[in-house]
């Protein structure tokens, strides 16, 4: 008990010591999944909006396949992208195995999925809301997208934060991609698990306070702009 | 209801318009021809065909056969352009109310200065000029319709489409709400209002299409239709009995 007080005393003192190493780890982990989070709301944002407003054959089929993504094992993700970007694989020229950059892949590959079905079930409930009224002032489908996004800008803001929850506290894919090398592709969750084996339990429980931290605070966010979207009667189902 | 050069009013021609689903016919009507300067009032049941009606005459539904002209010309998009439609239960942008009018006000390609002008000259008309930065979902229901009625109007239309506008108003907003559609009918906005109202028809119709079971049982003069019903449709459902 007595050591687990001192671990848990030599933690806050790292926090507080503003310790060089355990404030570039949250830096490195807060600039993969913010940039991980940026390139799916690019990619995911217009792939749901389209799929909510579009209609041809396999639209139900796909919107099945990316609501299945959602769930995807993160190692498994991990698994592919490591198979992709090694020597040998269709990417391997590029050398992004073992960098910051693999690691931003991964987390796309599994927050876009999320951040695409939040997008299509918010635009498909406001289109249906909207589409007498667009079509009546000349709006044609495709023209609707932008008006969808701007109006559901509040639900799309909570399912980036969802997205961002999900990448931050990713450990399988990332590990796979990023080798957890010091200094070059250690975050957070990878090494917590690394110290916590290697019985540095300060270190780890530190990261694991400010992730702890992060995570309320992207959750306390999610409830502020749910509850703002609520009374705009828009919400996540 | 008043005078309008006769080029002003805008002739809506229905004909061989029908619908079906499943079999059962949901819209038919060989023929109708909406040539006075209305109001005009299309009066009739629930399940009646009238909201179906208001929507293939505004162009938001195809019918499977028979067409809708206006002016002798096949409804185009220039003159779904120059209409605008008002829906029972007001959609509103998930914005200001003044986002709202600039909304539709962009869309015509004004400048920039000139919607601002527009917004608080429509706003003070429709008495919502205290709330032009509110968000437009905090509206009451009064208050709402005549948002949704000011943003078809900002579109400077020359006819307004009205499906049963006024439903769910209590009787001060629903006054409000007749002013605003007679001052647009005088400004020479041919309007053409779905209701189930007598009331409201009798204080705003120049004329009345009646409606039954998806065909227009008599058209004519308000006071005519009301006062002397031709058909028997019509005598039953303005003396209040069941209309199936």
């Amino acid at each position: 008990m007595q050591g687990f007080a001192t671990e848990f005393s030599s933690a806050i003192a790292l926090i507080l010591n503003g310790d060089a190493e355990l404030w570039a780890i949250v830096l490195l982990s807060l600039k993969v999944s913010i940039f991980a989070v940026l390139i799916s709301a690019l990619i995911g944002m217009p792939v749901g909006a389209a799929l909510a407003v579009a209609r041809f054959p396999g639209r139900r089929m796909l919107i099945i396949l990316m609501n299945a993504l959602m769930g995807f094992p993160p190692v498994v993700v991990g698994l592919l992208v490591y198979l992709m970007l090694s020597r040998s694989g269709p990417l391997g020229v590029l050398e992004l195995l073992y960098t910051p950059t693999a690691m931003i892949i991964a987390q796309v590959v599994l927050v876009t999925p999320i951040v695409a079905a939040l997008t299509r079930q918010v635009v498909e409930m406001l289109a249906e809301e909207y589409s007498e009224q667009l079509r009546s002032l000349g709006v044609s489908r495709l023209a609707s997208v932008p008006v969808l996004l701007w109006d559901a800008r509040l639900a799309l803001v909570t399912a980036l934060l969802a997205g961002f929850g999900r990448a931050i506290a990713e450990v399988g894919a990332v590990i796979i991609v990023g080798g957890n090398i010091n200094h070059v592709t250690r975050v957070m969750t990878t090494t917590i698990a690394l110290e916590t084996s290697k019985g540095n339990l300060a270190l780890a429980l530190a990261l694991g306070a400010i992730l702890i931290g992060i995570a309320v605070a992207v959750n306390a966010m999610v409830s502020t702009l749910s509850l703002r979207a609520e009374k705009e009667g828009l919400r996540h189902a | 209801m008043r005078d309008l050069a006769p080029e002003m009013i805008r002739c809506i021609s229905v004909s061989g318009l029908q619908i079906s689903k499943n079999g059962t016919a949901l819209l038919n009507v060989p023929r109708l021809n909406l040539d006075g300067p209305g109001p005009t009032m299309i009066l009739g049941p629930n399940g009646a065909g009238k909201s179906l009606l208001l929507r293939c005459l505004h162009g938001l539904i195809a019918p499977d056969t028979g067409r809708v002209e206006q002016d002798g010309v096949p409804l185009n998009k220039d003159h779904k352009a120059r209409q605008a439609m008002v829906f029972q239960k007001p959609v509103l942008l998930r914005r200001s109310v003044a986002a709202n009018m600039d909304f539709v006000l962009k869309r015509r390609g004004l400048q920039r200065t000139v919607r601002k002008a527009r917004i608080a000259e429509l706003l003070a008309e429709g008495g919502l000029e205290s709330k032009a930065r509110q968000s437009a979902r905090s509206l009451s229901g009064g208050e709402a319709q005549r948002l949704a009625i000011l943003r078809a109007l900002a579109l400077d239309p020359d006819t307004l489409f009205l499906d049963e506008p006024t439903s769910a108003l209590d009787p001060s907003a629903t006054q409000m709400i007749e002013r605003m559609i007679l001052r647009a009918s005088t400004r020479g906005v041919r309007i053409v209002m779905v209701t189930h109202d007598i009331g409201q028809a009798r204080r705003l119709a120049a004329d009345i299409v009646m409606m039954q079971g998806g065909r227009v049982v008599e058209h004519g003069d308000a006071r005519q239709v009301l006062d002397a019903p031709q058909s028997d449709a019509s005598r039953r459902y303005l003396a209040g009995g069941l209309v199936t």
